[in-house]
């Protein structure tokens, strides 16, 4: 036991802030990505002709049923494996992103089934075709239905971005590692980390929160 | 002197929910045996004052009394608790939206009181449930679920889980508000056949042909007050307030 | 695809994958208690139960997972606490998720009806009984959806403790990609380990779901 000593710290305020920039990054690229992702999964799933829905739905069932950082994994040493080289910050990215379109799709289909048919007879009626019925009437509204849902999954986002630390991305958690090699503080740094995810996660629900209040209110 | 001693009474009853004062200083007393009927339009205070003699909600001053015994007793933490759970074992309360359990059977509804309150064994307490459901006309109904059962069918189930535990009082809160019409009479049908055998009954109601088929006293509240009260006789033919005379030409002409 | 490869590695597939089981399995227990514990702390009527319950949980719910393994396995020997590797996976995971689980058992009693409770308090019912009684029968029912995501949660999460080199699937995975350099092999081997015993719990939580249904 060496006793505890926060003031360890200081000195690497400067790298620790950087990581927690990187992480929200991260966030919000990831966040981002998994809204847009989302919402072409759940429109292929739903309306696509089977041959490309069907790889969809698998592909989705797969991601649905193995570990984030499995998936990790494979995005980054598999794109190796196939001649592509890309950085690891992009890898992250595109993992997180993906991992949690997949969730997001899962919402969004059934907030898409949800809206009233009645939704989309109105708009057939004043001459809408088929897509734009969806673009402009059926989408936006279960995209409001369920905002709840989907801000549950960006804070989920947030905090397992942690995870992408183990394909070397210089986000918080490896911030931190960087720290804790030159220090040997694993816990006062981790403790440092867990409070500034810890600040995040409360300034992205008070966002989120905000967010929904005015969605209700131009309701 | 016992007989003369009311059976409910509440006195000076006082009650507001945040700045809305809904019950301003009511007396009441419902004596052995007798049928009292409360009537009034939504927002008097009549559910919150059939509440308040269940200690459902705690008056902010004035007291309730059964048969003797203060209900709403200054005691504090579990000494009350213990108090108004023995307290409450001695009223049957009906809800508007039953409130069957809805995860035990009919049988199990109605003897769950008698068997872990009273120590009363199962097949005692079998016999009772079956001779209950006999009377309100669903023996055949022992075994089901509350889900399988029609409204009326579940009211029925409610009143005779509340007289399971021999209650000396039944409170019925808008029992009926909640049936579709023509399943209203088969409720009314039990509560009649319970006040041919002298249950005291204390009844909120919307229902201005009932109360006067079955009370043997109206009381007519209205913002928190009891504005007027009498026989049904003379408060349908005969009512003295404005208030009262309003209200009821409203009602009985819809 | 090297089918070779993938049958040579297979057995050591199937043995990580029963450390996957096994840690899931130790944590969801451990996970339960915390709940329970954590749960009846949030709505009991002791103030300061209180605010420790809702530490608990808004703390554990507001950090990532992999940092509260680190503390408890890299951070632990500073203050006295020194764990093998699993035993630091099964707290760390369990601790985590049980956070999440008293959330899903608090909702599941607030969402009982309030009649319910007012039906059982006016027959004569002590606070006690109508939990026991009424409520908790009623909101077993509604605890098991979402405490079978959490417990799908908790197995995916458990690749975590890869990180803190427990041999469990994914660390095994990470290995055989390092040594072979096949990583869609790899992958897919885990992946279809992962989604049997994923979607076996998803098989009984929907089995549950049924058998306690209310008819």
């Amino acid at each position: 036991m060496q006793g505890l000593d926060f003031s360890v710290v200081a000195p690497y305020v400067d790298i620790l802030l950087m990581g927690t920039w990187w992480t929200a990054i991260l966030t919000v690229s990831a966040g981002a990505l998994s809204f847009v992702g989302g919402i072409i999964f759940a429109v292929v799933v739903l309306y696509a002709p089977a041959i490309v829905a069907y790889p969809v739905r698998l592909f989705m069932w797969v991601f649905m049923g193995t570990p984030l950082l499995l998936q990790l994994f494979l995005i980054y040493f598999g794109l190796v494996q196939i001649g592509i080289d890309i950085p690891a910050l992009v890898a992250g990215i595109v993992g997180l992103g993906l991992h949690f379109a997949v969730y997001n799709a899962d919402v969004l289909r059934a907030g898409i089934v949800a809206v009233d048919f009645g939704q989309t007879e109105g708009a057939r009626s004043i001459g809408f075709g088929k897509w734009q019925t969806l673009r402009y009437v059926v989408i936006p509204q279960a995209v409001r239905n369920t905002i709840p849902p989907i801000g549950g999954n960006m804070i989920a986002l947030l905090k397992e971005s942690a995870i992408v630390s183990v394909i070397g991305i210089a986000e918080l958690v490896h911030s931190a590692q960087l720290a804790i090699s030159e220090t040997f503080r694993p816990f006062e740094f981790y403790i440092t980390a867990a409070a500034l995810y810890y600040l995040l996660n409360l300034v992205l629900e008070a966002g989120l929160r905000r967010f929904e209040r005015n969605v209700e209110i131009s309701r | 002197m016992s007989m003369q001693r009311p059976m409910v009474e509440v006195r000076g009853a006082r009650k507001s929910f945040g700045a809305a004062e809904v019950l301003k200083g009511i007396d009441l007393s419902v004596d052995r045996g007798q049928i009292v009927a409360v009537i009034g339009p939504s927002g008097s205070g009549k559910s919150t004052l059939l509440r308040s003699i269940n200690h459902l909600e705690a008056l902010d001053s004035g007291e309730v009394w059964l048969d003797g015994m203060q209900v709403n007793q200054p005691l504090h933490g579990q000494a009350f608790e213990r108090h108004i759970n023995k307290v409450r074992q001695q009223m049957g309360m009906v809800f508007q939206h039953f409130n069957l359990f809805p995860h035990l059977t009919v049988l199990d509804n109605i003897t769950m009181g008698p068997v872990i309150l009273k120590g009363m064994s199962k097949s005692e307490a079998h016999a009772l449930a079956h001779g209950l459901l006999s009377k309100v006309g669903l023996a055949d109904k022992i075994d089901a679920y509350p889900s399988r059962l029609s409204g009326g069918q579940k009211q029925r189930v409610a009143i005779a889980r509340a007289l399971a535990m021999q209650p000396k009082v039944m409170l019925f809160d808008e029992a009926t508000s909640a049936l579709d019409p023509e399943l209203v009479d088969e409720v009314n049908a039990v509560m009649k056949k319970l006040a041919a055998e002298h249950m005291t009954m204390l009844i909120v109601t919307h229902e201005m042909r009932f109360a006067g088929e079955v009370a043997d006293r109206v009381l007519f509240m209205d913002g928190g007050v009891v504005v007027e009260e009498g026989p049904p006789s003379e408060m349908f033919r005969a009512p003295q307030k404005e208030r009262t005379r309003t209200f009821l030409k409203k009602y009985l002409s819809a | 695809m090297d089918f070779s490869l993938m049958q040579r590695v297979f057995p050591f597939f199937v043995e990580a994958a029963f450390v996957t089981i096994e840690i899931t399995a130790l944590a969801l227990v451990l996970g339960l208690v915390a709940a329970a514990l954590a749960a009846a702390a949030k709505m009991s009527r002791s103030a300061p139960l209180r605010t420790i319950g809702t530490l608990y949980v808004s703390l554990f719910r507001g950090t990532p997972c992999l940092i509260q393994l680190f503390v408890l396995y890299f951070g632990g020997p500073q203050v006295g606490i020194n764990l093998e590797p699993f035993a630091a996976g099964v707290i760390g995971l369990g601790l985590n998720i049980g956070a999440y689980m008293a959330e899903s058992i608090r909702g599941a009693l607030v969402a009982v009806d309030r009649g319910q409770i007012e039906a059982a308090r006016t027959i004569g019912f002590s606070r006690f009984q109508t939990l026991r009684k009424v409520v908790l029968p009623q909101a077993a029912r509604l605890m098991i959806r979402p405490l079978g995501v959490n417990t799908v949660a908790l197995l995916k999460g458990s690749a975590l403790v890869s990180t803190i080199s427990v041999v469990e699937l994914t660390y095994t995975a990470q290995r055989f990609i390092g040594s072979t350099y096949k990583p869609f092999e790899i992958f897919g081997i885990a992946a279809l380990l992962y989604m049997i015993m994923v979607y076996a719990v998803a098989r009984v939580v929907d089995m549950l779901d049924k058998r306690f249904a209310i008819v």
